[in-house]
């Protein structure tokens, strides 16, 4: 063994600079990061989680509302329908791909429900799973023409957002006659449906929204997913690398697909919950949402090159955006300053995502 | 080619090498990219192809890793002729190829990226998960055996250095057996430090008799952990020399293109 072992030197050092003692230790592991860049590796929602408990305390100070239960009650509401997009887009993100269609497609899916069954007198459930289809279809639509043609996933789901976009509007217009569904809490069955939803608990002054375990579940499952699971793995790789994951014999069509179904039944759902809380949807619903998404995804700690990033960390991101949003109103602000806000987050946010980027892969 | 690769029912008689090539040439199109070149990977042994750019070394490795059908002679698994369908029918062979890019994806853990696409799970049906403890410690320990002691698997694997990565690519390909392992130029973008941990790792496959092809522009990094070396040149072989008949200043000298004069041998 030693003797192999100074071979191997000798062989290295060829010209002579071989001089070093072959000692019996084991090569150690280069130089460690600092501890920050480390943690931050090892935990990218850790960003996102200092930036949460920044703005709650914010807000604490600014509005006297703002941490009571009703508060409380409204900035969640707020936050869980983008923390349930936010969870589906950061995982595609991670698998290296964006999908600007996920606004529209909860505007397309809230209103294929409200047209069935306000319109064609459609069983409401029926026309939920109709709507369900027809997001897996597009989703399914999306995933395939970026792995057949190579086209960047940012063109393709551009032009599918159009689309849908103009569809909405159009169709909406032609069987309706306006831009809006009414009438829904009057269709049949209406009141099975409803629950599943739109429900809320109501504690003293204070509402709970369904849709804050909706997004507490999608969190969960994503987190499961992603962390947990061979599909998990595969998601990082095709995301970080996808030549190389091809190689090992990771199925990176098969996955790529599936997350743009993902993200198109996340939109599914949004969509169920914003039509069942108010019965009603107009025809623009989700439109401009798609860039909220994806910067909470990338506050979260998901990197915009794909391979990295975290599920909690994008539902946090979510978290910070109703926060925030509600926060504004609360603390008795002009609420345009709400995007200035978004866009300095996303700054500081891509920012570090760059570093540790930089700093991770420059070996 | 529809048969599956035979398993010799009795085990080959001792000595017999893991792979052969017999004469085997490569044309693309036109180009004769490879000529009438014959070579042996032997268990616990390492054979070295040397040859300068263009020499027809990637080319005889694509031919021995199954990414290529040669358009000449044969190959010979275990004494058997065969033809690879693709470099899966290679690897079910247990011949294993680690090639320059690696594999790997960069801002992955190391631990991640040593199973990526053949994940240990436990658990079964939808409760099926990732056995995280299993494959950190399976990483951790398959790498100080190569000599590599990393603090934290979890690290993204591009923290490390261009040859700690070649060694966890040679690991990994050993875990999931690999009884001949093909390296194309491992060294090539090494310093001399990192060299010397891939030339160790090498050493250790062998000692596991594990028989190691080792494409090399570099006489000195072949010829103190090689038993046999092969020269190319221009696509043909300058021949196929034993360490004992062959000394670092021939193969140099072969390296630059002139063959040897009988009387250096
Ligand atoms: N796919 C191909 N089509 C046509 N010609 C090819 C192809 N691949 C290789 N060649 C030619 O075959 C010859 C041998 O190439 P090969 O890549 O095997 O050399 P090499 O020894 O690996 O060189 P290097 O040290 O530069 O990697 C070269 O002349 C090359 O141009
Ligand atoms: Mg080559």
């Amino acid at each position: 063994m030693s003797l192999t072992r100074s071979a191997a030197t000798a062989a290295a050092g060829g010209n002579g600079t071989g001089r070093r003692e072959p000692g019996p230790r084991l090569l150690a592991s280069r130089k460690p990061l600092p501890p920050v860049l480390a943690a931050l590796i090892a935990r990218p929602e850790l960003g996102a989680v200092v930036a949460t408990l920044a703005i709650l305390i914010f807000f604490s100070l600014a509005s006297d509302s703002f941490l009571t239960l009703a508060g409380a009650g409204v900035w969640l509401e707020s936050a869980s329908t983008y923390g349930i997009m936010a969870v589906a887009v950061a995982l595609l993100m991670i698998g290296g791909e964006f999908d600007l269609s996920a606004g529209v497609m909860t505007g397309f899916t809230a209103l294929i429900v409200g047209v069935l069954t306000t319109q064609i007198g459609v069983n409401v459930w029926v026309a939920a799973i109709i709507s369900l289809i027809a997001a897996l279809a597009v989703g399914a639509f999306n995933g395939i023409v970026v792995i057949r043609t190579g086209l960047p996933s940012f063109i393709v789901t551009l032009a599918t957002f159009f689309v849908l976009q103009g569809v909405d509007l159009a169709v909406t217009k032609l069987i309706t006659g306006q831009v809006v569904i009414q009438g829904m809490a009057q269709v049949p069955f209406y009141d099975s449906i409803q629950p599943v939803f739109g429900s809320s608990l109501t504690i003293g002054s204070a509402n709970f929204y369904v849709s804050v375990l909706w997004w507490l579940a999608v969190a969960g499952l994503g987190i499961w997913v992603l962390n947990h699971t061979r599909v998990g793995n595969w998601i990082y790789a095709v995301g970080g690398a996808p030549q190389a994951a091809r190689q090992v014999g990771v199925p990176v069509r098969a996955t790529k697909v599936g997350l743009f179904m993902t993200t198109a039944t996340a939109g599914w759902l949004v969509g169920m919950i914003s039509l069942f809380r108010t019965s009603t949807v107009q025809a623009n619903t989700g439109v401009g949402q798609e860039f909220i998404f994806m910067i909470c995804a990338v506050v979260g700690g998901c990197l915009l090159t794909g391979g990295f990033g975290s599920v909690g960390g994008a539902a946090l991101g979510a978290l910070i955006y109703g926060m925030t949003f509600q926060g504004i109103t609360f603390a008795g602000w002009d609420t345009n300053w709400l995007k200035t806000f978004l866009g300095v987050m996303l700054f500081a946010a891509v920012i570090i995502n760059h570093y540790v980027r930089k700093r991770a892969t420059a070996a | 080619m529809t048969e599956p690769n035979p398993t010799p029912t009795s085990s080959p008689a001792p000595g017999t090498p893991i792979l052969e090539a017999r004469g085997v040439g490569k044309a693309y199109g036109g180009v004769v990219a490879l000529q009438d070149v014959s070579m042996a990977v032997t268990a616990g042994e390492v054979t070295c192809v040397l040859g300068d750019n263009g020499a027809g070394k990637s080319t005889l490795i694509k031919i021995l890793s199954g990414a290529h059908a040669p358009s000449a002679g044969e190959l010979l698994v275990d004494g058997v002729e065969t033809r690879f369908d693709g470099p899966r029918a290679a690897l079910d062979a247990g011949i294993a190829t680690v090639y320059q890019d690696l594999a790997m994806v960069p801002l992955m853990p190391v631990w991640r990226n040593f199973f990526l696409g053949r994940e240990e799970t436990v658990g079964k049906g939808l409760l099926s998960r990732l056995d995280h403890k299993t494959m950190r410690r399976v990483t951790k320990d398959d790498l100080k055996a190569m000599g590599i002691d990393l603090k934290d698997v979890n690290q993204p694997i591009g923290t490390l250095s261009g040859g700690e990565r070649q060694c966890v690519a040679i690991a990994r390909a050993i875990h999931f057996g690999g009884r001949a392992l093909i390296l194309d130029e491992p060294t090539a973008a090494l310093g001399v430090k990192q060299s010397e941990v891939v030339l160790r790792s090498i050493v250790e496959a062998k000692r596991r008799g594990i028989g190691v092809v080792l494409i090399t522009h570099n006489p000195n990094h072949a010829y103190p952990v090689g038993d046999h070396f092969l020269v190319l040149n221009h696509g043909t072989s300058m021949g196929y020399f034993a360490k004992a008949d062959l000394t670092v200043e021939q193969l140099a000298t072969m390296m630059a293109g002139d063959p040897l004069d009988v009387e250096g041998m």
